[in-house]
């Protein structure tokens, strides 16, 4: 493939990234980059993992750790639960670990980076400076920044390029790096915290990317600091046949703040592409997470051909009294998408929120949702899920909420909205509801609606067209999730929820 | 300005014929009413002209300054100038009020090759206009016509046609659930509107909102065609006398 889009060179992300998207047709991060990669042999085994473990230069004791869920792995089977339908997953035909070549030797200047790899950072939005960094241009921490200020760590195939502010964050005592890094360089966090919310054995899922992970981000805040930038990570599958495993440990000591963003593309490819991560967030008292998600992952064509297989286990404990999480999702990429980001309400008066938007077009498929489990007193939950469905895609919201005998005076809150478009689509919506105490409360409002055509007809009476108008109801319908989305994650969101959806009208 | 010729409509769904014939021609900056009793087809004719669903056009011709409206798509005839205040406005939960006039704006400005506005330009020009209808700030954030009163919907309708500066406004039973003051607001919106550019299609079912909005001709149409046409003083004589008369002499 060598259609590579010819974007100009953006110094902001912001507004331009909006109008790039805008501006697309159908799915804007569909190019490939060519660049030499290491491969390991396609399959996975003892060696494989023994390998990526090698190859990450971990300690013995990770070593184990990876081979332990493994053997785990070989035991179980694929969870098929799920309102999901596709091909047998053929999980010795994947490659498990890439990698650019050009990262080898660390480059002295951006002459020496792979100009395809520079390319692949601009058409992501990512401003210069942090391109030199990522790259691993030695002392690019020192030019001058070009106003936004988000830390980014990016992942291209398995592997971190590398993290962006990461002295100033040292600064305020902050941590981001990462997951390989921070095996090396911060044993003892990683040691007590890996794992300790999603166990190895937790699922097929998560057990194979515990055995396989090849890289991911790690953040640690200490007691107290309020993380003084957003920081986010950019995923990105590039080689073909590539599974994409990336672990990500967020630890918020007591009292600790932290806002992190997620983005995930890949290029377009006929073949399916398998992504398995694992997102364990350890939140202690008084502690707060805001962790978003903006997933584009490559839906497949039309005809439902290629696109990316998504499974993917996220859960938050909130371990310490008054520990707070909220996650906010906006999926509107991926050809199967299988993730439930939950939240374990461990400590009393602790918070759990859940905003979700998932939008499901031409032949996707989406089971979404997420588990609201109350251990503490006084505990509070809120679930916030809209899902869109259009073309011939099905769309289900699964979620359990549980209040355990003795998490009393806990209360939940779920709101469940499907809206459809056309009338070869399907939106689901399955609640598992268990309440062990007599003092809790739970609340759960579902409404299923199609596009109103007098609401399309009143913005076109207006000069929208079609599918501006459709974007236009879409986001209204989707305004309570997308308001929670951080400013600029917002406007790309919204820019997205049009995309995702063009020609699903008419 | 707009010229309907002959024109012809059926439900799509259904063998049942609406507008029978209609001929009816409004020069630029002209206001023209149009009364007649229930059925007789005046939604049907608004909602043909600026493009909805659900009917066919079996014969005849509308145009736009020469341009065949009936061939366009609902929002090319609305950057060509044509408006229509709805009967019902509709709701549009989670879109400000605010956003859905700036995107209404910016598309007709794009359509016809013009520079977007910015978000400052617009606001500046948007809150003078709102002003003007005693639309406060607070609506202008709310959801589009979400929880708006009658009169609030009906107001909201005028503050779009002064957005977007139609040549054509089609007002379909405006005054519709008004109170006096409502309809004062709204006909006073009217009639700043009113220039040698522009022109009104007035449909409606009472007299009163043509002692606040001065139509130059008056029609009377009756099971989908116009029976009679005359001055202001037609509308007087409907209110008098009901549509019996009328209709016995067209037959």
């Amino acid at each position: 493939m060598t259609d590579i889009t010819d974007l100009d060179v953006r110094e902001g992300v912001d507004r331009e990234t909006v109008e790039t998207v805008q501006n697309m047709g159908s799915y804007k991060y569909g190019w490939n980059t060519e660049i030499e990669m290491d491969y390991a042999p396609k399959g996975v085994n003892e060696d494989i993992v023994r390998l990526i473990s090698k190859k990450n230069q971990e300690p013995e004791w990770m070593t184990e750790w990876r081979l332990e869920a493994y053997r785990r792995w070989v035991t179980m089977t694929e969870p098929k639960w799920a309102m999901l339908n596709y091909p047998e997953i053929d999980y010795q035909d994947q490659y498990y670990y890439a990698r650019p070549k050009s990262m080898e030797e660390k480059p002295k200047s951006l002459d020496d980076v792979d100009p395809k790899l520079l390319a692949t950072y601009d058409k992501l939005g990512i401003p210069l400076r942090e391109q030199m960094i990522l790259a691993g241009v030695e002392g690019a921490e020192d030019a001058p920044a070009e106003g936004r200020r988000v830390a980014v760590d990016a992942v291209f195939d398995s592997v971190s390029l590398g993290t962006t502010f990461k002295d100033e964050l040292a600064k305020a005592g902050v941590i981001f790096c990462s997951i390989s890094e921070a095996i090396r360089e911060h044993p003892e966090l990683v040691r007590k915290y890996l794992g300790s919310v999603v166990p190895q054995s937790d699922n097929y899922f998560a057990t194979l990317n515990s055995a396989v992970f090849s890289d991911g981000s790690f953040v640690y805040i200490p007691p107290g600091v309020k993380c003084p930038m957003e920081l986010s990570t950019y995923f990105r599958i590039n080689a073909e046949n590539t599974g994409q495993f990336e672990r990500t440990l967020i630890i918020a000591d007591k009292g600790a703040h932290v806002s992190y963003l997620e983005g995930c593309t890949a290029p377009k490819r006929d073949t399916t592409q398998l992504h398995a991560a694992v997102v364990e967030l350890v939140i202690l008292e008084d502690a707060e997470i805001k962790y978003s998600t903006v997933q584009n992952w490559f839906p497949g064509d039309e005809n439902g051909k290629g696109g990316i297989y998504n499974f993917v286990t996220k859960r938050a404990d909130c371990r310490g009294d008054r520990a707070k999480v909220m996650w906010t999702q906006v999926e509107t990429g991926s050809a199967i998408t299988w993730k439930y980001p939950s939240c374990i309400l461990r400590g009393n008066e602790s918070q759990g929120e859940f905003y979700s938007i998932a939008i499901a077009n031409n032949w996707q498929q989406a089971d979404t949702g997420t588990k609201m489990i109350h251990l503490g007193k006084n505990t509070r939950s809120r679930i916030v899920s809209k899902g869109i469905s259009a073309g011939q895609a099905q769309n289900t919201y699964r979620g359990l909420v549980t209040m355990h005998p003795r998490a009393t005076n806990s209360r939940n809150y779920t709101q469940c909205d499907s809206l459809l478009i056309g009338d070869k689509c399907g939106a689901h919506t399955v609640p598992y509801i268990e309440v062990k105490n007599s003092s809790s409360r739970v609340e759960h409002e579902a409404t299923t609606s199609k596009v109103d055509d007098d609401q399309l007809f009143y913005c076109r009476s207006r000069g929208m067209d079609e599918e501006e108008a459709v974007a236009l109801v879409v986001n209204g319908f989707c305004r309570e999730v997308l308001q929670a989305l951080p400013m600029e994650f917002a406007m790309e969101a919204q820019a997205l929820v049009a995309i995702s959806l063009e020609g699903s009208v008419g | 300005m707009l010229k309907i010729n002959n024109l012809h409509v059926k439900l799509e769904d259904e063998d049942k014929q609406i507008l029978k014939g209609l001929t009816l021609e409004v020069p630029a900056g002209e206001v023209h009413a149009i009364m007649g009793p229930n059925g007789s087809g005046k939604s049907t004719l608004s909602y043909v002209l600026s493009g909805r669903d659900g009917y066919e056009v079996t014969d005849g011709s509308a145009t736009l300054d020469g341009e065949s409206l009936l061939d366009m798509e609902p929002e090319e005839r609305a950057a060509a100038g044509l408006f229509l205040a709805f009967q019902y406005p509709v709701e549009i939960p989670g879109v400000g009020n605010m956003t859905f006039l700036r995107t209404a704006v910016n598309a007709q400005r794009k359509a016809r090759g013009e520079a977007e506005l910015t978000a400052g330009e617009f606001l500046k020009v948007v809150r003078a206009k709102a002003a003007e209808l005693q639309i406060s700030p607070d609506m202008l954030k709310r959801p589009v016509n979400v929880g708006f009163s009658g009169g609030e919907k009906k107001r909201n309708e005028i503050l779009q046609m002064a957005m977007l500066e139609p040549r054509m406004c089609i007002m379909d039973e405006t005054d519709s659930g008004l109170d006096v003051d409502a309809m004062r607001l709204v006909s006073e919106g009217v009639n700043a509107l009113r220039s040698e550019g522009r022109s009104f299609l007035v449909i409606t079912h009472y007299q009163r909102l043509l002692n606040h909005i001065k139509p130059d001709v008056v029609h009377i149409m009756s099971n989908g065609r116009i029976i009679k046409s005359g001055g202001p003083e037609l509308a007087l004589e409907v209110e008098e006398n009901g549509y019996g008369d009328l209709l016995a002499e067209a037959g």
